[in-house]
């Protein structure tokens, strides 16, 4: 095959060629064969799929952007209220998260919007008003700013202010959020922490297909207004044998994923897979076992289950793409050193994006929190007494 | 109106004297607010800005020691359970969504709502007030557009009163007011003088047919002159003169709905004696009634945040009443309702 044919390696949607197009075709036209040998696995982290529960029936191979759409399918079948609306969301949407709603529901029910994400969410809003259901799409996380005003200043605040005689109960926000190779400063934000700063509205982020859909229905059915950003990096990269029925999992509740006795490690969306591959490392090169803990929801957090591990292994590493100042993991860290001080071993770890204003187009491979950063920081938390302070002049990353 | 505008005198006063903390008239602009109120129907849910929501929830048959409970923030307050400022009403009863004092944010909000009605069919229109300060915000054109697109019933109830606390229109925008935006976005308008009741009442009636028979916005703008301050807070002699608003008061829709009344033989001054009186008489005891309320029971600071009481907030609450008891002395406990 190799010496008749050509391999052209895809990583992702676009096959990439070492000889050029004039050269495939050239190839092509000789009589030679080419095979397209498709790479779905990321250098950045390996998706381990999650086993479907033992109680589900029929389950079917789905990524995490076609979980997503079966939840919004189940969402409108069962609820006559919802509707799903936003830029681009009728032909299927950029991603394709809601092919097919449009045909199957029609117009009504699933439609465009002008390109506008403040009229998008009031709209939203008022549909959750209205006692309807809203479950409306940002094109990208990155995009959500315009809508935060309407966001903060309105669906957060619509229940507290009118002592519960109006809320936005019906409101669920989604969009496409995170790291994704080449989406650089404005298609790969982690906004996480500009809405778990605000009580009145919550924040679900899923690691995969089987998360996804269990944590959508649930957002879209909860008597509050839900935000869920989905990992974009994940819409194709993610595959789990789905239960196809309508099941939800409940928010504000984590999932240890992995359990251990000498470290515990806490994320969520793609940054769990990377601490997967982190926690076999720590095994290899330090004996060590890993509880991971992925919270899931952001707002409310669970605290309890992270406090239960840090007061049996005494350490902990936090990780999230989002920047370090202000990120998620300083509202664990302060919160779990209050609850558990006279338990830890060592400093709380945070391995972060950095503080840059967005993750730069060809230097994303160093600002993630990648294995390797991630590594070092579960040496310092097992060698505490190792740790020279004085080991680099910069700090630590 | 006269109602509204006795309420919003006594209500100034309270103000003024310490009894509420903030307070907004809607003088000389009753006409427009109660004129739309009366177009529309009971349970078109009406979106406020803030000056409105008085006089549409009046004129709905709300009660007045109602919106008196909420100035006051008592324990009684079903508005907002004390957690608001003044004037920020709410109420399914009335159809009248809780007012957030962010500008225009409720427009497109109105907009949801309408999509939702035309969807189930239930006859219902939604109407978003806003003023022609407010016009500039993002929101209002976010609104106009996606409800013309998506043929939403939704009436933009736009009220002209000639400032934005010292800005005057001049500085606001500098196209032909508010109405002439309409043709932009493929919506249909109207310009009314805002200080006629009933023109304003039929220009409000005839938007409303449309939006059910055509499933479209309609833009009504409300012509009319602001002769209050904008709030509590004296600034008028700062940037607009005294003259402007005696002349501005000669035009007083409740002075002219009234000689239209006299005219029509169907009012006289023995029975505006009468009302006033009874007027006045219920507002004074509603006073009376919050004056003795105590306020709310601090618990209220911690709940209505979500459905369901978060772990987070048990611990806040249970904190924070650990620290009450401690502490009593420090904080002054006997204005609120007992916390057990």
């Amino acid at each position: 095959m190799a010496s008749k044919g050509l391999r052209v390696l895809s990583t992702g949607l676009q096959p990439k060629c070492s000889l050029s197009y004039r050269g495939l075709f050239q190839q092509l036209a000789k009589g030679g064969t080419v095979t397209i040998v498709s790479k779905r696995s990321c250098s950045y982290f390996t998706y381990v799929p999650e086993e479907p529960p033992e109680t589900a029936g029929e389950v079917r191979q789905m990524n995490l952007c076609q979980a997503v759409n079966n939840a919004m399918e189940i969402a409108l079948q069962t609820d006559p209220t919802a509707v799903i609306f936003g830029e681009d969301v009728a032909f299927g949407g950029v991603f394709g998260a809601t092919r097919d709603l449009a045909t199957k529901f029609g117009k009504d029910r699933v439609f465009n919007t002008p390109i506008c994400e403040h009229g998008i969410a009031g709209a939203g809003i008022g549909v959750a008003i209205a006692g309807s259901t809203a479950v409306i799409e940002m094109q990208f996380a990155d995009y959500i700013m315009p809508a935060f005003d309407q966001i903060i200043n309105e669906a957060s605040r619509m229940r507290y202010r009118s002592g519960n005689t109006f809320t936005s109960a019906g409101l669920t926000i989604r969009a496409p959020s995170g790291g994704i190779n080449h989406g650089a400063i404005y298609h790969s934000s982690s906004p996480e922490t500009f809405f778990t700063h605000m009580p009145g509205i919550k924040m679900v982020i899923p690691r995969g297909p089987i998360q996804a859909k269990g944590l959508l229905l649930s957002c879209i059915r909860e008597n509050d207004p839900c935000i869920f950003f989905e990992p974009k990096i994940l819409y194709r990269s993610a595959v789990d044998m789905v239960p196809t029925e309508d099941y939800m999992i409940p928010l504000g509740k984590a999932e240890k994923i992995q359990d251990g006795s000498d470290l515990t490690m806490v994320a969520w969306g793609t940054q769990i897979h990377v601490l997967r591959d982190v926690a076999k490392l720590a095994a290899e090169k330090y004996g060590i076992t890993c509880d991971i803990i992925d919270l899931r929801t952001l707002n409310p957090w669970d605290m309890d289950t992270v406090a239960n591990s840090v007061v049996k292994t005494g350490r902990l590493l936090i990780a999230h793409e989002a920047p370090y100042t202000s990120g998620f993991g300083a509202e664990i860290a302060a919160s779990i050193q209050q609850e558990c001080f006279g338990h830890l071993k060592a400093p709380i770890e945070r391995v972060t994006g950095f503080d840059t204003p967005g993750i730069p187009h060809k230097f994303e491979v160093f600002y993630k929190p990648d294995r390797w950063r991630c590594i070092e920081a579960v040496r310092r938390l097992i060698m505490p007494k190792a740790i020279e302070r004085l080991e680099t002049s910069v700090g630590y990353i | 109106m006269t109602m509204l505008n006795l309420l919003d005198q006594i209500l100034t006063d309270c103000s003024r004297d310490g009894r509420i903390s903030f307070y907004l008239t809607v003088e000389g602009e009753e006409g427009a607010v109660v004129g739309s109120a009366a177009g529309i129907e009971p349970d078109d849910l009406t979106f406020g800005q803030y000056r409105e929501s008085c006089g549409i929830l009046l004129y709905r048959g709300c009660p007045v020691n109602s919106l008196v409970h909420q100035c006051y923030g008592t324990a009684s307050d079903t508005h907002s359970k004390g957690r608001q400022m003044p004037v920020h009403y709410s109420s399914t009863e009335f159809s009248s969504v809780s007012i957030s004092s962010t500008l225009a944010t409720q427009v497109p909000q109105a907009v949801g709502a309408a999509l939702s009605y035309k969807r189930a069919r239930n006859g219902r229109v939604s109407v978003a007030y806003f003023g022609e300060g407010a016009a500039s915000m993002g929101d209002v054109h976010a609104a106009f557009n996606m409800a013309s697109v998506l043929g939403c019933p939704t009436i933009f109830f736009c009220k002209n009163n000639g400032w934005a606390i010292s800005t005057r229109t001049s500085d606001q925008n500098n196209g032909d007011g508010i109405v002439s935006r309409a043709p932009g976005y493929g919506m249909t308008a109207i310009r009314v003088d805002g200080n006629d009741a009933l023109a304003v009442y039929n220009a409000t009636k005839a938007a409303r047919e449309i939006c059910i028979k055509e499933s479209r916005p309609v833009l009504v703008e409300a012509l009319s002159y602001r002769c209050s301050e904008h709030s509590t807070t004296r600034y008028n002699s700062r940037y607009r003169s005294e003259d402007e608003v005696e002349f501005w008061k000669q035009n007083d829709p409740i002075l002219r709905f009234k000689n239209y009344m006299q005219i029509r033989g169907s009012w006289d001054d023995k029975m505006e004696e009468e009302w006033m009186e009874e007027r006045t008489s219920i507002i004074a005891s509603a006073l009376k009634e919050a004056d003795a309320l105590a306020l709310p029971s601090p618990e209220n600071l911690f709940t209505d945040i979500y459905d369901k009481m978060t772990p987070r907030t048990e611990k806040e609450m249970a904190a924070m009443k650990e620290h009450l008891r401690k502490y009593a002395d420090k904080y002054p406990l006997e204005k609120y309702e007992r916390w057990d």
